[in-house]
């Protein structure tokens, strides 16, 4: 597009570029107020000066001010994993312990998914694979004790990582919610301060719902976090945009396949880039 | 959270009330309306193009011109193209040909494959048929011991593959298998996969050529964005799917890659699954979804 006129068609193919990246109606005609008036003040002769400047903004946009994530600030340190069903949760998890593990971590996993069908073996395959040790109980079982136990289990272990698996749930399901309420309130009576991060698990090909989903998990837990999971098809996840930029909560990595290395630190330049790309 | 496009149109409409009259301008007003809301719900920009070009068409017919209220009129319209696009009315599973007869799912990961296998078992089982299950996902952990699971909770046979065995030979087996269990159907769940890997997809045209199914189903999440038309595209330009099968509609997800992945396959959806209980799957009903796109 280098060398093109900057007119109302580059606009509106950009206009197209943020909704097909389901950034969505609203956050877009924001973006697009935004850097029309950019445009008027620096009046660009290129129209890769306006890519530059939509990036810019976009980049802007997913910059939240926030804490580190740093494990290595409490200890145990305790990070709550919750999501709408099928995002990817598990297997964030697992990558997660894995990746702090390589950084000299030592990382106890929760099976507080006693719920879905054979969800707890699912995560003591990977604790097997990864070689964490897992806190589990019956099919069934109360997900708050579950919890309980662990923590317990972290303490006199020594542990400085506890990763909590929750069961996928719709975030229009109240009781569910509830249930995802006191696990929470049995982490912090245990555990003053704890959970230290509570991350919110969003697919990358989720379309504006994520919004919904993200305002009642906030609502209900306090969301400190989230992860883009399944960002190596062709779903671009624009969708965050309008999350981050609406509840003031960073990304913190994102989940690039279904291996143990499929995760990465966010980068927002590097995702605006494959956004618009 | 959504505007109503009731409560929208009535804003474009208002002012017509002191005049009375109609015009090419309100109209396109209206539309700019449908337009917005049909993207607020997901549905493919492109599909909201073409569609929208088609209810213009409709819109500056006599119709509408000459009617006195021209906003419920568009309304109309725009509800009646809609249901028309996705399909009309239900569409059943086709389960003809000789014992046993297969039903594919496939599909992106986590859509719901697994769950959707167990649900259809539970089905065909109280319709008096005598289905099994096919575990032929070797790939996510504990996939195999969660369709078991799900097997065990509906009361049916579920093959029980060998240590390392492929997928192909899995489904080969499970052939044989449904005769030695007096089955007369085999669902069978394959492992999520994203319609851009090659050797996946290439897996799935093998288990498609070894099984030749009566339906092949693309198991698609409500909530999915402008994607899906991508990813139904893909699955039916590899496989010929036969339908789709709309899952997580229990949550308050506008739905419109429902209109999506029925505009760009052409094939119609078949079931919705509406929870994780394993009798939460529903007939399809257009006028409903219609209604849910909308948001009315
Ligand atoms: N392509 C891709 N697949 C992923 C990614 N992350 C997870 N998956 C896959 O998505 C599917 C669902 O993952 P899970 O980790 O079981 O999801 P979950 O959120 O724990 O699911 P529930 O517990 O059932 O709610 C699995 O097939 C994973 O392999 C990713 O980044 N990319
Ligand atoms: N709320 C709700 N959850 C559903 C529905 N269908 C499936 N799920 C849930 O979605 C998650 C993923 O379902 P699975 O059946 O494991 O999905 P899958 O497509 O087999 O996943 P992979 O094998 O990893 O690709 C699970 O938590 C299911 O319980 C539904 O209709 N509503
Ligand atoms: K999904
Ligand atoms: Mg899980
Ligand atoms: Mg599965």
């Amino acid at each position: 597009a280098r060398g093109r006129p900057v007119d109302q068609e580059l606009l509106e193919e950009l206009e197209e570029a943020l909704i097909m990246a389901d950034v969505g109606v609203n956050a877009t005609s924001l973006i697009m107020a935004r850097i029309t008036e950019v445009i008027k003040k620096q009046r660009p002769q290129d129209s890769s000066k306006v890519q530059d400047i939509l990036k810019d903004e976009l980049v802007n946009l997913l910059t939240i001010p926030a804490h580190p994530l740093d494990p290595s600030s409490a200890k145990p340190f305790v990070i709550m994993v919750t999501g709408v069903n099928g995002v990817g949760k598990t297997t964030t998890i697992a990558k997660l312990a894995n990746y702090w593990k390589n950084q000299n971590f030592s990382p106890l996993l929760v099976a507080a998914d006693t719920f879905r069908a054979a969800a707890i073996d699912q995560l003591v395959l990977w604790g097997e694979r990864i070689r964490v040790p897992v806190i589990k109980q019956q099919p069934g079982a109360d997900p708050s004790a579950v919890v309980y136990d662990a923590l317990e289990a972290a303490i006199s272990r020594k542990h400085d990582l506890v990763i909590v698996d929750t069961a996928g749930r719709m975030h229009t399901r109240v009781n569910l919610m509830e249930e995802l309420k006191k696990i929470n309130r049995v982490i912090s009576k245990k555990l003053p301060g704890a959970p230290h991060e509570t991350l919110l698990v969003i697919d990358a090909t989720t379309g504006q719902n994520a919004l919904s989903q993200a305002r009642l998990f906030k609502e209900a837990v306090g969301i400190s976090g989230l992860v883009v999971t399944k960002l190596d098809g062709t779903a671009k996840g624009g969708t965050v945009i309008a999350l981050c930029h609406e509840l003031g909560v960073p990304i913190r990595f994102i989940g690039v396949g279904e291996g143990l290395d499929d995760i990465e630190p966010f980068d927002p330049v590097a995702f605006v880039e494959a956004l618009l790309g | 959270m959504f505007e109503n496009l009731t409560a929208r149109f009535e804003k474009v409409f208002r002012f017509l009330k002191g005049q009375g009259k109609l015009t090419e301008a309100n109209i396109k007003e209206a539309l700019r309306e449908v337009r917005l809301a049909l993207l607020e719900a997901d549905v493919n920009y492109r599909v909201v193009k073409d569609f929208v070009s088609r209810i213009q068409e409709r819109a500056v017919g006599q119709e509408v011109m000459s009617s006195l209220t021209p906003g419920q009129q568009v309304i109309k319209i725009v509800h009646e193209e809609l249901i028309k696009l996705l399909g009309e009315k239900a569409e059943p599973l086709s389960l003809k040909g000789p014992s046993p007869v297969t039903v594919l799912l496939v599909g992106l990961q986590g859509s719901g494959k697994t769950t959707t296998a167990a649900k259809l078992a539970l089905k065909l089982k109280k319709d008096g048929r005598h289905p099994c299950l096919v575990p032929a996902d070797v790939y996510r952990p504990a996939a195999i011991e969660q369709l078991r699971v799900l097997a065990g909770q509906v009361g049916v046979p579920c093959y029980e593959p060998g240590q390392g065995e492929s997928p192909e030979s899995i489904v080969k087996a499970a052939l044989n298998y449904a005769g030695s269990q007096r089955c007369d159907t085999l669902i069978v769940d394959t492992a999520g996969r994203l319609h851009i890997d090659r050797d996946l997809m290439e897996e799935l045209r093998r288990l498609k050529q070894i099984l030749s199914p009566e339906e092949i189903l693309l198991v698609v999440d409500a909530m999915t964005g402008q994607d899906a038309v991508n990813v139904a595209e893909a699955f039916h330009k590899e496989l010929s799917i036969t339908g789709v099968i709309l899952t997580k509609l229990d949550g308050d997800a506008r739905g419109g890659a429902a209109l999506s992945v029925r505009a760009v396959t052409g094939c119609p959806i078949k079931f919705v699954g509406v929870g994780e209980k394993l009798d939460a799957l529903e007939i399809f009903h257009p006028d409903r979804m219609s209604s849910r796109i909308l948001g009315m």
